[in-house]
């Protein structure tokens, strides 16, 4: 059972291998297509190695073949035999998405999938054969869903591209003896493709041109076909599919509709050993200063107190070291959230017809694990917009005396204890008039006042708003940008957008480095402490009473500059003795929360400072309107605010005092 | 023999052998409750909580136990007995409770810790069936140890129970 466990893990750690390869040969496979450059297909070529490696190790045998295959291409790509061009490209990186749906499944634990490891193996195969994807197809019977088969007519059995290697006869082999072997197993149909033969010139007498598409009509397991093409060279290539017989279950018909989507988050975490070389490093420093501490503890009262304070100094300063490193270990670079976006802007480009260059800066900045899971979607959906929206078509470009190429650019740097990244293209702007009149046809803004600029580029970020003329597949419904904010401010960062007509726009998102420290300001709510994050807060007020209104249903909102903010009631939303003293309204902490702005009402200010966030759930459970705890210096808990889920709580209760009052 | 004093048995058998199951036993309002000890993390004095809002009274809040954030649960509020001034001499006695992957750290708040015992699977009768009253699903069993009767708690479904519940006020 523990060895169960044990394979288990192990076979975890392959997959995450896998997916790290793939991404590999994906970002290869893009640079190619720009530059062709022998170390890269070396690095490509490599990932589909060490794959293959592991998946043979494994008794993966459909992966290993399948990388096997395209170890084949690339070798020929390392030794000039193949070329490299935008058709090659497309199909090998269809290979990959093919991989990579194949061990996602593995990973999952789905049986393979048939109909997916056949249109797997012939793309593959058509790779092999120089041929452009799906142009054999149509004569061929080559498309990956259940192979027809006339021989078969029915029958289960298996259909095998057989292509030897050149060398095949001249290492001893003989393809005659393969196909005898199987006869044996049932009738066998042999097709020979003679398009590899040479002129006879410079025909080689004592190499095999010759390539085989056999089909035996035998229901036996792929183990006992794969022994027959054991002994072969490395060189040569088999390809197995298998067929059904009438009215055998379509297996894996319906699993292969949904092809899976993004990764599951990956619990576990790769550290490079420097950092884990540091730790090591402080925690043993920790540990002689913990016996420096000791001893200076055991003698005389006096004399010791000179070496205990040196001893609590050193601990300090050691502590401190700890923490930062060990918040470092949490710390990836960015640019394992930008490795997708080069394959999404060369596919979604070709599809809209426009021309792209994605450019990439500052990829090695380093943010939080957490942080970086939760950017990635919606850093995928702001690139996306940017080619959709914001980069024109190259006749439009043309016409506008810019380059025909599009630049979408993509850039990360820290500032202060944050990250900024940026989302820029060079491509029309935001449209304001367009923006204007869709806002007001839905009411969102009256129809007599012009708001400002800030105003109208909020006003993407509206729930359901979109000003695409039409609905295309890529976005414009409308639903996506307020997600995209949503997401960035329970993050507890904030978007922003810059746009210049004719000249594109830029779209700023500014995160915390790391969830598991946030900046607070302590505030008294009754007898209890809270902390409310700094980034939500826009102002604190003192109440001038004469600006304070009651709406019709009770509610309360304060007048701040001309704006009408509500005044959100803490003490007695979380039924706090104590809470009417605080909701009097003393002080108004205004914060902001998915676009609007509310008045929290305290008692008093306190400190200002940097907690460190502890779960709430991990022995209890959530709580609404709490993001979680943390420790103040004097060890006592304090629980953190979570504004938008507060704003919520009070919406809902205002909501069922107007039901009420009805 | 019920079922659940089977079960303990069967997971003392698997921890020490044949040797009986040690149990800790703490003190409420004049009984005393019986909890397995190899459940018990930490023995400490009563210290104030942090109110957590949208918990039923018996969760007095959160503490600080080494860095982890951890409820307190009042049992005599519990039990729906009546409270007293917790103070200096109240004791929390700090349980895990759970599954191993899942495990929650828990504080109980009791009046005092009395003794450990060892009481075979075999001493202990199944709780008597009085009322419906939820708070007899907490009970394991009853057990006669030099001629006083211990009440052994279910820890997981007491913990499981009043977190769960204290959702639902939420809900109210």
């Amino acid at each position: 059972m523990s060895f169960d466990l044990e394979l288990e893990e192990i076979h975890k750690l392959f997959f995450e291998e896998c997916a790290a390869g793939l991404d590999l040969m994906e970002a290869g496979l893009l640079a190619l297509e720009s530059r062709s450059d022998p170390e890269t297909v070396n690095t490509i070529f490599r990932a589909a190695h060490s794959i293959k490696g592991g998946a043979a190790t494994f008794g993966f045998s459909a992966i290993a073949e399948a990388t096997h295959g395209l170890e084949t291409f690339l070798d020929g790509l390392r030794n000039g035999t193949r070329r490299a061009d935008g058709v090659t490209v497309r199909q090998l990186l269809e290979c990959v998405d093919g991989l990579r749906a194949m061990i996602l499944g593995l990973e999952r634990g789905e049986p393979t999938d048939a109909d997916r490891l056949g249109a797997l193996h012939a793309k593959i195969a058509d790779l092999l054969a120089g041929r452009p994807a799906g142009v054999a197809g149509a004569s061929d019977a080559r498309p990956g869903s259940a192979p027809a088969s006339a021989f078969l007519g029915g029958r289960a059995g298996w259909i095998i591209d057989f292509r030897p290697s050149a060398e095949l006869l001249r290492s001893g082999n003989e393809p005659l003896r393969l196909v005898a072997a199987l006869e044996a197993l049932g009738p066998v149909h042999l097709v020979v493709e003679l398009a590899a033969v040479p002129p006879l010139a410079s025909l080689d007498p004592t190499a095999c041109y010759l390539n085989w598409r056999i089909e035996v009509a035998a229901d036996v397991e792929r183990g006992v076909l794969t022994e027959i093409f054991d002994w072969l060279d490395e060189r040569s290539e088999v390809a197995y599919r298998r067929c059904e017989g009438e009215g055998a279950p379509a297996t894996g018909a319906a699993s292969s509709a949904a092809v899976p989507g993004g990764t599951p988050e990956a619990g576990s975490l790769r550290v490079s050993t420097d950092k884990l070389d540091q730790l090591i490093n402080l925690v043993g420093e920790l540990v002689i200063t913990q016996s420096m501490l000791a001893r200076a503890a055991d003698g005389s009262a006096v004399a010791g107190l000179d070496a205990l304070q040196a001893g609590l100094a050193q601990l300090t300063r050691n502590t401190r070291e700890l923490q930062e490193s060990v918040m470092q270990m949490r710390m990836l670079p960015i640019g394992f959230a930008f490795n997708r976006l080069p394959r999404l802007v060369h596919d979604l480009s070709a599809e809209l017809g426009k021309r792209a260059e994605l450019i990439l800066a500052g990829e090695a900045t380093e943010l939080d694990k957490t942080v970086l899971e939760r950017i990635s979607d919606p850093l995928v959906h702001l690139v996306r917009n940017a080619l959709d929206h914001g980069i024109e078509s190259p006749a439009e470009r043309h016409a506008a005396g810019k380059a025909e190429t599009g630049k979408v650019t993509l850039s990360a740097f820290h500032e202060g204890g944050h990250i900024i990244i940026e989302v820029s293209d060079d491509g029309g702007g935001l449209n304001r008039e367009r923006i204007l009149a869709r806002a007001r046809a839905r009411g969102l803004v009256a129809a007599d006042t012009d708001p400002g600029e800030e105003a109208i580029h909020q006003l993407v970020f509206a729930a359901g708003f979109s000003t695409a003329d039409a609905v295309s597949a890529v976005s414009g419904r409308g639903v996506g940008m307020d997600v995209v904010r949503r997401n960035i401010e329970g993050l507890g960062g904030q978007v922003q957008i810059r746009s210049t007509p004719g000249r594109g726009s830029t779209i700023r998102i500014r995160l915390p480095l790391t969830l598991a420290i946030l900046d607070g300001q302590l505030v008294r709510v009754g007898g209890e402490t809270y902390v409310i994050a700094l980034a939500a807060i826009t102002e604190t007020v003192k109440a001038d009473e004469a600006q304070l209104v009651v709406a019709p249903d009770g509610g309360r909102c304060y007048r701040l500059r001309e704006e009408f903010v509500p005044i959100v009631p803490v003490g007695a939303l979380f039924g706090l003795a104590g809470a009417r003293e605080a909701d009097a309204a003393g002080l108004l902490v205004i914060v902001e929360s998915d676009g609007g702005r509310f008045a929290l009402g305290v008692n008093e200010l306190l400190a200002q400072q940097q907690v460190v966030i502890k779960s709430l759930e991990r022995n209890f459970r959530a709580v609404p309107g709490i993001a979680g705890g943390t420790i103040l210096g004097d060890g006592a808990v304090a629980l953190i605010l979570d504004v938008p889920g507060l704003v919520e709580l009070f919406n809902s209760a205002a909501l069922s005092r107007r039901t009420l009052a009805a | 023999m019920n079922e659940s004093a089977q079960a303990s048995e069967e997971r003392a058998g698997r921890g020490q052998g044949a040797a009986a199951p040690e149990f800790l036993t703490f003190r409420l309002a004049g009984e005393e409750y019986a909890i397995e000890i190899l459940r018990v993390q930490e023995i400490k004095g009563w210290e104030r909580a942090t109110r957590v809002p949208h918990t039923p009274p018996y969760v007095l809040g959160v503490v600080n136990l080494r860095g982890a954030i951890v409820p307190l649960i009042d049992m005599r509020r519990r039990f729906g007995l009546e409270p007293v001034v917790l103070g200096q001499a109240t004791v929390v006695v700090v349980v895990r409770v759970g599954a191993s992957t899942a495990e929650r750290i828990v504080g109980l708040v009791v009046d005092a810790v009395c003794e450990v015992h060892r009481i075979p699977a075999s001493d202990v009768q199944a709780p008597p069936e009085v009322g419906a009253g939820s708070e007899t699903g907490f009970i394991r069993g009853l057990a006669a140890v030099e001629g006083r009767m211990l009440i052994l708690l279910d820890l997981d479904r007491l913990v499981t129970a009043s977190v769960l519940e204290a959702l639902g006020a939420r809900a109210a």
